[in-house]
């Protein structure tokens, strides 16, 4: 026993040292040239932090894009997701049809088959940053009549802040909506 | 092409691409030769000194064990203490409580076994002490772990070898110093310049946009989440795991985060062929182990890339796929292949709830972790295709009426006895796991508990079921991942599955390596016109063959009950 139970012990303890401590001191510091610092990077409006570039934030007022729909309503301490089975009839028949039912009232001229499905399901998350460029768009025409500027301006502002796939090449395109609704409240003025 | 598709041929290329060298550099390491990381040598040096270990002191496969017992029973009991006790030591900026004796009981040995099941949330359930200390701590060591004990079969399976296996500690300080710590290092710095957190401070509160007040989690992440990965262990910083938008930033992460997965268990296939100078076996290897995969990858994608009909009958459109449980910066495809290579090697990290996945990804992924070999976990996936190989050889003996033979030495009633209990080990633990659990919630549905087992589920019918199946499959394989609708953090779940973990853990990893050191120490005859080859396709196929009848028949019913039967009730 002692033969193996006493470098055990040892060597737990300069591993310890080694892997728990040193390793990531070394990217702490590292991470202190990043963008945020390593403190995660924030989004400001009008001199103040309105939140973290990555982390979702909930929207449903009618003059910002909504993100969409939160198993964690967007609390970034206790992210979740939903974890509703594909064949649920209750998150079918109520949580989904019930958030195509709000879409449709507030979002009049839109019809059902136009809805695409990530603005009526939970994100994996509950803190998904982001939007595909047809989920902002279809929300277009709403925000255009509410804060009384044209469709155009808004459409223009979906495509400025769209991100396209990774070089071009990679994975799928994307919005985040704090930064959409930053720079829709920025051209207000 | 879309550019979705484009993204997870680009992975597994770029994978497959990456492993062939680190494979050869792998097995230079454990060769003794010279390599560009030589300037570890010092610290190596400085740890075996402070340790009181001869590094180059040869242990017998029954002493390997011992010192692996040795020191994880010791990892265990740390762990627990720790766990019970984080209140109260330091780097707790967030004020967690304690967690409960059987979260901690659970939470160690998930941790200790490379499994990372995860009962609890890492942003209230853990801090920052035990996120490192312990949590990351133990990344390193049960994955370096499983690869110690990978490297004393690979040694036992040179020829000539008999009781010189090498050097337990050296495996294990090596395979850190050499390949762990520096891999996670580079994946940790890509990690922090995308966006995720490095620093120590606690959780910060903003007033959003829209004027909602929102608690933001962090904390130095970076560092955990790398070694998470190429450890093939899977337990994250935060609860969501790699679909939290810190964890895991953009589609650039999500490509080096998916690669770091399975990047050493393809390495490691490679690395045999290279350490004992058969190329082609290694190729025979890597053949069915990517059939399987890829046989698991493409269903699922499609599924998830065509969505979910449920939802398509309800009227809208699903432009981007199934998109309930699923992060829109990395879409379907990208979510199905990451849930892929998660369950075929034990890491279990998730960047989409697999509780929300189509029933034909379940199944494919309940599949992975009952096969658990498929490149498996760092060594351990190894470990249990080795002994897919043995039955395999045994059978193909006994078909063609030779003297079944692996790497010149004979196989025996002995080392087949082992092989088949441990084949059969699996199967047995989730099985029984499962059908207790469905017992208990039939039978005794509002015991008082905590949660009553009428509470456990969070879905209806086949679902409910393949949430119990999936817990008890990845607790087994020391997969980690999880149905995480399922209510597991209580008395019923955690111990239970403590105690299916413990034993797929242990008892596969002292099995193998009984048989090897057995096997190294029997007459080594050269091959001859008499041997049967073990390295063409003809093998390839018998492997696959017993993996597959052994794995199919045992879990084809249970399978009936859960996805299967929700696939076929999908309208």
């Amino acid at each position: 026993m002692k033969t193996y139970l006493l470098p055990s012990i040892k060597i737990t303890i300069i591993l310890l040292v080694i892997l728990s401590g040193l390793y990531p001191l070394a990217i702490a510091g590292i991470g202190k040239f990043t963008p945020g610092h390593g403190d995660g990077e924030t989004v400001s409006y009008k001199g103040r932090v309105v939140g973290y570039a990555n982390i979702g934030q909930k929207f449903t007022k009618d003059e910002y894009f909504w993100s969409r729909p939160s198993a964690a309503n967007y609390q970034a301490d206790a992210g979740v997701g939903s974890n509703k089975g594909p064949t649920n009839a209750d998150y079918l028949n109520k949580d989904v049809k019930g958030r195509i039912d709000t879409f449709l009232k507030h979002n009049p001229g839109v019809t059902k088959d136009q809805i695409p499905a990530e603005l009526v399901t939970a994100s994996g998350s509950g803190l998904d940053p982001d939007l595909s460029p047809a989920g902002a768009k279809i929300q277009t025409a709403r925000i255009a009549k509410i804060r009384g500027i044209t469709q155009q301006q808004v459409l223009a502002l979906v495509d400025a802040q769209t991100e396209k796939p990774l070089l071009g090449l990679f994975g799928p395109p994307k919005v985040n909506v704090l930064k959409l609704n930053v720079a829709l409240d920025e051209l207000k003025k | 092409m879309n550019t979705e598709y484009i993204g997870i041929i680009f992975m597994y290329v770029a994978t497959v691409a990456l492993a062939i060298p680190l494979g050869k550099y792998i097995a230079k390491v454990f060769k003794g030769e010279k390599t560009w990381l030589d300037f570890m040598a010092p610290l190596e040096r400085l740890i075996f000194k402070f340790s009181g270990i001869d590094p180059n002191r040869e242990m017998n496969w029954k002493q390997h064990l011992k010192a692996l017992l040795t020191v994880n029973v010791l990892w265990l009991f740390y762990a627990f203490f720790c766990l019970l006790s984080q209140g109260h030591l330091p780097l707790n900026p967030d004020h967690n409580p304690n967690q409960t004796p059987d979260l901690a009981f659970n939470t160690a040995l998930s941790f200790l076994t490379n499994t990372n099941l995860q009962d609890y949330s890492g942003e209230s359930g853990a801090t920052y002490y035990t996120q490192l200390f312990v949590f990351m701590f133990l990344h390193f060591v049960s994955a370096a772990t499983g690869f110690a004990a990978m490297m004393v079969i690979f040694k036992a399976m040179k020829d000539k070898v008999t009781d010189k296996l090498g050097n337990f500690w050296d495996y294990l300080v090596k395979i850190i110093t050499r390949l762990l710590l520096p891999l996670s290092f580079v994946v940790a710095v890509i990690l922090a310049f995308n966006g995720t957190p490095t620093s120590f401070k606690g959780k910060d509160t903003v007033i959003g946009l829209q004027g909602d007040t929102v608690h933001i989690s962090r904390g130095p992440a970076a560092a955990m989440i790398a070694i998470k990965q190429t450890g093939t262990n899977g337990g994250g910083w935060f609860g969501v795991n790699s679909a939290h938008p810190f964890e895991n930033p953009n589609y650039l992460t999500n490509m080096v985060e998916d690669i770091s997965i399975i990047i050493i268990p393809i390495s490691l296939i490679f690395a045999l062929g290279f350490y004992l100078n058969k190329k082609k076996l290694a190729w025979v290897i890597f053949g069915v182990m990517t059939t399987g995969f890829l046989l698991m990858v493409f269903p699922s994608v499609i599924a998830e890339v065509n969505g979910n009909p449920a939802i398509a009958h309800l009227g809208v459109s699903q432009p981007t796929g199934s998109m309930e449980g699923k992060e829109v910066r990395f879409g379907p495809a990208a979510s199905a292949y990451w849930g892929i290579t998660t369950t075929v090697t034990s890491n279990g990290s998730v960047n989409s709830m697999h509780d929300s996945m189509m029933p034909v990804s379940g199944l494919a992924q309940m599949f992975d972790m009952m096969i658990n070999s498929f490149y498996g976990g760092v060594g351990v996936g190894f470990m249990n295709f080795y002994i897919f190989i043995i039955i395999a050889v045994f059978i193909s003996g006994l078909m063609v009426g030779r003297t079944p033979e692996f790497m010149g030495r004979k196989i025996e009633a002995r080392e087949m006895k082992i092989a088949s209990l441990i084949a059969l080990l699996h199967p047995f633990i989730i099985l029984v796991g499962t059908s207790l659990a469905s017992y208990v919630l039939m039978h005794f549905p509002n015991a008082d508990w905590g949660t009553k087992p009428s509470a456990w589920l969070n879905n209806p019918g086949n679902h409910g079921f393949s949430e119990m199946l999936y817990q008890y499959a990845s607790s087994a394989a020391n997969n980690g991942s999880g149905y995480a609708g399922l209510t597991a953090n209580n008395i019923f779940w955690n111990v239970s599955t403590g105690l299916v973990i413990f034993v797929g853990r242990f008892f596969p990893i002292i099995g193998p390596v009984a048989i090897a050191g057995i096997l190294a120490n029997k007459k080594f005859t050269p091959e001859s016109a008499g041997t049967l080859k073990t390295d063409t396709t003809t093998f390839g196929i018998m492997i696959f063959a017993v993996i597959v009848i052994v794995a199919a028949l045992s879990f084809f019913p249970a399978l009936t009950l859960g996805p299967i039967a929700e696939h076929f009730s999908l309208k």
